[in-house]
């Protein structure tokens, strides 16, 4: 410990803004935690009383989930100390956290797939009978019982994986109650339910917020968030930078404290480094005609002009992801085209997809783009690599002359081309990602949330290279979780619903609004 | 940033790097210094040839190994490509040396054939589908050879185990060239690179449109052929067709090899130079136990501890990451 | 445009059914296999379906079986365990050692020895972080030459010299000898252990996902220890009984045993990656493996190299089998 946790609590900002009386259930108590060179929590204090729901909201990288991780006993502060019911607490792990009444709903819903409901509901404190055997019977009563209380019917002893998601995540959540939380922190619950899942779940935040329970809610979608939550902490690179009640303030300002400008300057040059949404009237490159796939999109149609970004809206689960998916090979679809100029793309196959001029950023950098253990190098000619050799043998020169240009266009920031890019910041692993696929010379470039987890200023320079790259001709289609990136990078948003182009967004209808309304089913506004 | 985080290093990571990648030389040193020291006639030519030529089925066994183990693989079925290969060459040593060779190499592919389809193909897990034909290669091997053990007396033929150019034999020489062809395809050729990037990272290298299938089909059979080298080789040393025994437990020194040479069992790297290294020291720590008439027993409990070693000291880079 | 709903489970009645089906075909496999054989056989040989060739096929099952139950619990965490054969070895000298000291002694010793051997190989999983497969290997090398060096590199073969430890392995009831009633016991524990009790449950929650069993709080690390721990207990008790049925310890047997026992474990329908799987179909796994093996005898001219193809093919059918019915169930 050192002398931080005993400064005056004149400097704390919780002290006089807290919202209720109460004392806190769960405080963190300046906190602060580094990893390597880099400070994801700077001096933190966050508190939460007991029948309170606080929102904790942040931009990407503004350590919100690294707070959690805090609070539950994955890291361990480098400086400050946990408080809980005013105690200090030091949870080695997440199992201490949970036997202190804090418990946790992941956005994933981390539970097995496998096992029933009742089994992953009870796991590790099972009811037990007789000679000290789990009672089944009684299990699933207990657990039949327990989610009726929460308005949900289901058989328990389905395996978990059979169930829909919503379900899931409401097991997940019978489970935290149940085991005398009096802290549950939600970690973007909602980012894979439907809307009435979604109901049912704040059904049950207030029927828990009125037992008494406090609930740390981890969101973007700032609908729910002024429907559930009374305090709201905004946390911008790992500092806390508000902390009040949600009452009385506008979304405007929630933005501005999360992006740290004002409100005057983000209505005035937008959120984003985007300088305008790129529209375009060339003949269609890229044709996706029809685009289905069991359980994921039905019946998807995109067309994207050379030197056009048309922005795929939608809320997580909507399909987005899967139509640039199937559009780039990855999984097979059940029916529907694929053509780029006219020419038809053999489905299913990424190689066939690269060939034709289509690549696709994917949304989970670290397991899906980067090979982690592989150099910079490496990882810029991965996908090139036979262009770049002769007769099987690969050539430096080659590589040499594509790495170099790309690492100087993208501003890759590395000691050397031969640093593993492991080592590198998510921004710049981004940049060598997207420098991948430029050596491809492609001509259709599908991004999935291409700003994700990088810090301000690489989104910054990511942004502007997106509208360089259209401005060169390239045909782009962007997904990104941020509306305002949609709104402001793209031409035309396609926004998808449940598997199926919902509506299109075009020309002035292209704002925030229309998206929003887009998205949650209603009219366009005229 | 990156500069920030490459020079806040800890100290301990550049120590326990250190010996993650030259660990293994060091210990070849060490047991050299020792063998100088406490072992009459060790540095003799002839023990050097000695070592050498002892070390070379498992080395060249062990090439293909790491590049099963660099995919995040695992070949257990290499004994068994052995055996089939030793099985095969008295059927076919009538129509000469070259020919025979080839047909036991060719027997040996239908072993790395079969791994190859299963894993690349199908998916299964490289350690069952390999344990199958592990088990049902060697029997095969023994069907074909009649549960026998026969003698092959063919001079060409022996003189691939037994003959030497100069100071220098057949096999050591045959070793060296597999060493050089490896080290090659590892580090100068698309599908060296496209190998350590699938093991790295299996969805990546998929989404980066590499033919993910045919790297892994074609490391399967690279294993099995060099295997069925080392066969060969094993058999012309013998002047016998043993598939019995030829290549029994030949998986675990193999493994052993690679992983103390350098090559994370976890994938994406091939350490080429490592494993040959690695099987040296196998080697040499196994000959300076007989040397001083320590029983089996104890050198297969020393074989243990250094496996356990090697990985705990291999597991410290994976942290790192 | 077709109505879809991206949540929900599987749709189509027809899907449903499929799965039902392959998750049967996987949970059963074995065992309608194993019965097929078993008609067949009957009808083939007339040798076969006599009482004492079954009781025969019984005994040389129940060996094996032990081992196959303490596999089980490890691949069900996803790990894996390859020092059986050499801990079945080790059973075996020590409880012919220890027969010196009676019943006790010759089970006690080879018991104590290898949970020590099992907590040690666990240890060094759960908390070591090393991987299960590297860790065994070592322990299958270095326990074998542990065998080698108490029996002079092999060359003695201790006998057992307690007459009630030699009656526990050749003596029986209604002509099965003990040792079945000893691996039955070990199925039936085992089961309850499994599917009743929350270190069983934990033990499928273990393999069927590390990290949500790491966040729901269970204790992951002293599962893996425990299912180590177990499956050496199983190996050094069936060492020790085939010590005591066949009254000398012989220090060479167990060789690829491993094998065996992780192939049973498979063909039982248990998956590799762990989370779901059962003893019952272990049980069924290790019979066929035996039968197949007995009916190969039956046939004479065939030979134990016919069996090394007919297992290894077997293995290979199955888990391709297992591998695309996965792929039917998206598991």
């Amino acid at each position: 410990m050192t002398t931080t946790s005993f400064r005056a609590d004149a400097a704390d900002p919780a002290a006089g803004a807290g919202p209720v009386a109460d004392a806190p259930v769960l405080r963190a108590d300046h906190v602060t935690k580094r990893f390597g060179g880099v400070t994801a929590l700077d001096d933190v204090t966050f508190s939460v009383a007991a029948g309170e729901s606080m929102a904790l909201m942040g931009e990407n990288g503004a350590g919100k989930s690294t707070l959690i991780k805090v609070l539950t006993g994955v890291y361990r502060p480098d400086d400050g100390r946990i408080l809980l019911g005013g105690q200090p607490a030091v949870f080695a792990r997440p199992l201490d956290a949970q036997r202190a009444g804090v418990s946790t709903i992941y956005q994933e819903v981390n539970l097995i797939p496998l096992m029933s409901v009742a089994q992953n509901i009870y796991l590790g404190r099972e009811p037990r009978g007789r000679l000290g055997l789990i009672d089944a019977r009684r299990m699933q009563s207990d657990a039949r019982e327990l989610l009726s209380a929460y308005g949900i019917a289901v058989d328990v002893r389905r395996p978990l994986r059979s169930c829909a998601l919503g379900v899931q995540q409401m097991v997940a959540l019978a489970r935290a109650v149940s085991i005398n939380a009096r802290i549950v922190i939600m970690d973007e619950p909602t980012s894979s339910l439907e809307a009435r899942e979604v109901e049912t779940l704040f059904r049950v935040i207030r029927m828990l917020r009125d037992q008494g329970i406090a609930i740390v809610y981890v969101s973007h979608r700032m609908d729910e968030i002024f429907e559930v939550c009374e305090s709201v902490t905004v946390l911008r690179d790992g500092r806390v930078v508000h902390v009040g009640p949600v009452q009385g303030m506008t979304r405007g300002e929630l933005v501005s404290l999360m992006l740290g400008r004002s409100i005057d300057a983000v209505r005035r040059e937008g959120a984003t480094a985007f300088r305008s949404g790129h529209t375009s009237d060339a003949p269609a490159v890229l044709e996706a005609t029809g685009l289905s796939r069991k359980h994921e999109i039905a019946d998807v149609d995109l067309r994207v002009r050379p030197g056009e970004v048309v922005g795929l809206g939608g809320l997580l689960g909507s399909g987005r992801s899967e139509t640039l998916k199937a559009i780039a090979g990855v999984t097979a679809v059940d029916a529907g085209t694929v053509t780029v100029s006219g020419a038809p793309v053999r489905g299913g196959s990424v190689s066939a997809a690269i060939r034709a001029g289509i690549v696709m950023l994917p949304e989970d950098r670290k397991a899906e783009g980067i090979v982690p253990n592989l150099s910079v190098r490496d990882n810029i000619v991965l996908a090139a690599l036979p262009r770049l050799s002769r007769a099987g043998f690969t050539s430096t020169a080659k590589q040499d002359a594509v790495v170099d240009v790309f690492m100087k266009r993208l501003h890759i920031k590395a000691s050397s081309p031969d640093q593993p890019v492991a080592e590198l910041s998510g921004g710049n692993q981004q940049k060598v990602m997207i420098a991948r696929w430029l050596a491809m010379s492609p001509r259709v470039l599908l991004l999935d949330e291409p700003t994700r987890g990088i810090d301000v200023g690489a989104k910054a320079e990511v942004q502007a290279l997106i509208d360089e790259l259209a401005s060169e001709g390239l045909a782009i289609v962007l997904v990104s979780s941020e509306i305002e990136e949609v709104v402001e990078g793209s031409g035309r948003v396609v926004v998808l619903r449940e598997g199926s182009v919902q509506t299109e967004l075009t020309g002035i209808h292209v704002d925030e609004a229309s998206l929003l309304a887009a998205l949650a089913g209603t009219e366009v506004p005229e | 940033m990156s500069q920030t985080l490459t020079v806040a290093l800890p100290r301990r990571a550049t120590v326990v790097g250190f010996f993650q990648r030259y660990g293994v030389y060091l210990a070849i040193v060490i047991v050299l210094v020792v063998n100088l020291a406490v072992t009459p006639n060790f540095f003799t030519l002839d023990n050097v040839r000695v070592q050498l030529v002892q070390v070379v089925p498992v080395l060249i066994v062990a090439l293909g190994m790491a590049l099963a183990i660099g995919t995040e693989g695992i070949d257990l079925s290499v004994g068994a490509s052995m055996a089939l290969a030793a099985a095969v060459i008295p059927l076919y040593i009538g129509y000469g040396v070259v020919p025979a060779a080839l047909i036991a190499l060719a027997c040996s592919l239908l072993i790395g054939l079969a791994n190859g389809v299963m894993i690349a193909v199908i998916g299964v897990q490289p350690i069952v589908a390999t344990l199958s034909l592990m088990v049902a290669g060697r029997g095969i091997a023994l069907l074909v050879a009649g549960e026998q053990l026969r003698s092959v007396t063919d001079p060409g033929f022996l003189a691939l185990g037994r003959g030497a150019i100069g100071p220098l034999p057949w096999s050591v020489l045959i070793a060296a060239v597999l060493v050089a062809i490896v080290a090659v395809l590892v580090s100068r050729t698309t599908f060296g690179k496209q190998l350590v990037a699938l093991g790295g990272s299996r969805r990546a290298a998929e989404l980066a449109g590499l033919p993910v299938r045919r790297i892994l089909l074609v490391t399967y059979l690279l294993s099995a052929a060099l295997a069925g080298v080392a066969g060969v080789i094993g058999t012309a040393r013998l002047g016998a067709s043993v598939p019995s025994t030829l290549g029994n437990l030949v998986e675990l020194s193999a493994i052993t090899a690679v992983v103390v040479g350098g090559t994370p069992l976890s994938g994406g790297q091939v350490r080429v130079i490592g494993t040959v290294a690695g099987a040296l020291l196998l080697q040499l720590i196994t000959a300076t136990l007989v040397k001083h008439d320590v029983s089996d027993a104890y050198s297969q409990i020393a074989q243990a501890v250094i496996i356990l070693l090697a990985v705990y000291i291999q597991r410290g880079r994976a942290v790192q990451r | 445009m077709t109505a879809i709903d991206p949540a929900a489970g599987p749709s189509t009645s027809a899907q449903v059914w499929r799965e039902r089906l392959a998750g049967l075909a996987q949970t059963y496999g074995a065992a309608v296999v194993l019965v097929v054989l078993l008609v067949v056989g009957s009808i083939a040989f007339p040798a076969f379906p006599t009482a004492s060739n079954l009781a025969n096929i019984a005994t040389q099952s129940s060996f094996l079986l032990i081992v196959g139950v303490g596999m089980t619990f490890v691949i069900l965490t996803g790990g894996i365990d390859l020092s059986v054969g050499s801990q079945y070895a080790l059973g075996g000298v020590l409880a012919a050692y220890g027969s010196a000291w009676g019943l006790g002694g010759g089970l006690l010793l080879p018991l104590v020895v290898c949970v020590v051997i099992g907590l040690v190989q666990g240890a060094i999983v759960a908390y070591g972080g090393l991987a299960p497969f590297i860790v065994t290997l070592a322990g299958l090398l270095g326990v074998r030459g542990l065998v080698l060096a108490l029996t002079g590199g092999g060359s003695s073969t201790p006998l057992v010299t307690d007459p009630a430890l030699s009656a526990l392995g050749q003596g029986g009831v209604a002509g099965l000898r003990w040792p079945v009633f000893i691996a039955l016991a070990a199925v039936l524990v085992g089961s309850v252990l499994l599917l009743r009790s929350r270190g069983g449950q934990a033990v499928l929650a273990v393999g069927g996902s590390e990290s949500a069993s790491v966040l729901m709080g269970l204790p992951v690390a002293r599962v893996k220890l425990t299912v180590y721990t177990v499956s050496g207990v199983c190996a050094g008790l069936a060492g020790a009984l085939t010590a005591a049925y066949t009254s000398s310890g012989v220090p060479t047997v167990g060789v690829g045993l491993e094998l065996s026992a992780i192939s049973a474990v498979v063909i039982g329908g248990t998956l590799l990656v762990g989370g779901r799987g059962n003893l019952v179909g272990t049980t069924a796994g290790v019979l066929l493996l035996t039968v197949i093996q007995n009916l190969i005898n039956q046939v004479g001219s065939l030979t134990s190299s016919v069996q090394a193809v007919v297992s290894g093919g077997f293995l290979a059918v199955v888990v391709i089998l297992q591998t695309v019915l996965a792929r039917t169930q998206r598991l």
